[in-house]
């Protein structure tokens, strides 16, 4: 049975398929997504209070090395199916760094089927998100010196604003905030705010990816645009991904649900904020590109085939 | 009564929100002292930009200022920006009443 979450994405796919005026106040994708953000870190965090943080290096490690590797294999693959440099980079990179919901999606189905995972998992999302951007942005930079020697657009941020807008932009700072006043806290500090920021989490995602649903339609439509070597991208390389990251999972010896919440990690593309770092790392890149792969298909792809296929994987290696 | 008005120039610049911090830090280096950025959605040859989501919204950036420095701004805009991104630019003359303002 397909989860309920994912049924209010396909709603909102829908209403964007025929046209309908069906449109979320962007105040509101502002909150709902800030609250998400919020919630999962805490989740993590409370569970990171009960455990010693140094047990926990090599999964981190493992993690950011993970998101660091992808993009230098994705880019060949880019660059074979004859995408520009810096297309071929700003892709890799939004595949190196995930997709928050699509990790809610997949720690949601894993609730539902009884299978246990690690609680802490949100320490992997909040460190898989920069190693990826970086990646993506050192082959870029590489690449573009490959084919020419002009710049006569200079990029609009040096690694230091860079580094700035990746760390302290909205996802990082409110996972890696959440993270740590969940482990501060422990559970009883967040006992009071278990009302706001436990309980409705559920009924916060479906309306989240009712709103996702009406943006990646959008995307959809989009796609005629880039042709097949994006449809090739968006749908070929999640399941590929997650393979490995199934492999890193087995090899950190993590429960069934770990091993598919990374297999998950590694197959999701991120739509928040590698875009916005690559649009000001490598301006040109053609973002529109890197989304519509991320967004309009791959996210859609992982949520409806992907995270089943994940979680079976899962059952198989490590169950 | 006739207010005492003063010709100033109004450059209105319609760019993606990806770049507005170092649109505003450029404008300022080059000597607009004051500028309102409001969000807004629309479309142009770089496609629908809708706003509905960070990596898709647009920005417009309002700058009065002498007519120097609004050359100075939209020219260094036209170098450094507009081959990589959605920029447009327009002037208007305006009058506004305390001229050391802008």
């Amino acid at each position: 049975m397909i989860d309920v979450v994912v049924l209010f994405f396909l709603l909102g796919l829908f209403a964007r398929l025929v046209g309908s005026d069906l449109r979320l106040p962007e105040a509101l994708y502002e909150t709902l997504s800030i609250y998400l953000l919020l919630a999962i870190g805490l989740k993590g965090g409370i569970e990171l209070s009960r455990q010693p943080l140094a047990a926990l290096a090599p999964q981190v490690l493992a993690c950011m090395a993970l998101g660091f590797v992808i993009p230098f294999v994705l880019y060949p693959l880019g660059r074979a199916l004859k995408l520009a440099a810096a297309d071929a980079a700003s892709l890799a990179a939004h595949y190196g760094s995930v997709s928050v919901v699509t990790y809610a999606v997949a720690s949601a189905a894993l609730a539902r089927q009884g299978i246990a995972h690690e609680e802490h998992a949100a320490l992997w999302v909040a460190v898989m998100e920069a190693p990826g951007i970086v990646a993506g942005i050192l082959l870029a930079r590489w690449g573009m010196r490959q084919v020419s020697t002009d710049s006569t657009a200079a990029p609009a941020g040096s690694w230091g604003t860079l580094a700035h807008d990746v760390l302290f932009g909205k996802s990082v700072l409110l996972l890696a905030g959440g993270l740590l006043i969940g482990a501060v806290a422990g559970e009883a500090g967040t006992k009071p705010i278990e009302a706001v920021f436990v309980t409705p989490f559920k009924g916060v995602l479906a309306l989240f990816l009712l709103e996702l649903g009406l943006v990646a339609g959008g995307r959809l439509a989009e796609l005629r645009r880039f042709g097949a070597a994006v449809a090739v991208i968006g749908i070929g390389v999640p399941p590929l991904l997650a393979l490995a990251g199934g492999a890193v999972g087995v090899a950190l010896g993590l429960s069934t649900g770990g091993v598919a919440l990374l297999a998950t990690l590694a197959a999701s593309a991120s739509y928040i904020a590698a875009p916005t770092a690559m649009r000001i790392a490598v301006p040109q890149a053609n973002a529109a590109l890197s989304i519509t792969a991320a967004l309009g298909i791959t996210f859609p792809f992982n949520l409806v085939v992907g995270i089943p296929l994940y979680i079976e994987l899962a059952r198989r290696w490590a169950g | 009564m006739t207010l005492a008005k003063h010709d100033k120039t109004l450059l209105v610049i319609l760019a993606e929100a990806a770049i507005e911090k170092a649109l505003v830090r450029d404008a300022r280096e080059r000597g607009a002292q004051g500028w309102t950025v409001t969000e807004v959605r629309g479309a142009g040859r770089s496609g629908v930009r809708e706003g509905a989501w960070e990596a898709d919204r647009t920005i417009e950036l309002q700058v009065i200022c002498d007519e120097a420095v609004a050359d100075a701004i939209a020219a260094h805009v036209l170098q450094a920006y507009a081959p990589n991104y959605a920029v447009s630019m327009t002037f208007s003359r305006v009058q506004v009443l305390r001229p050391e303002r802008f």
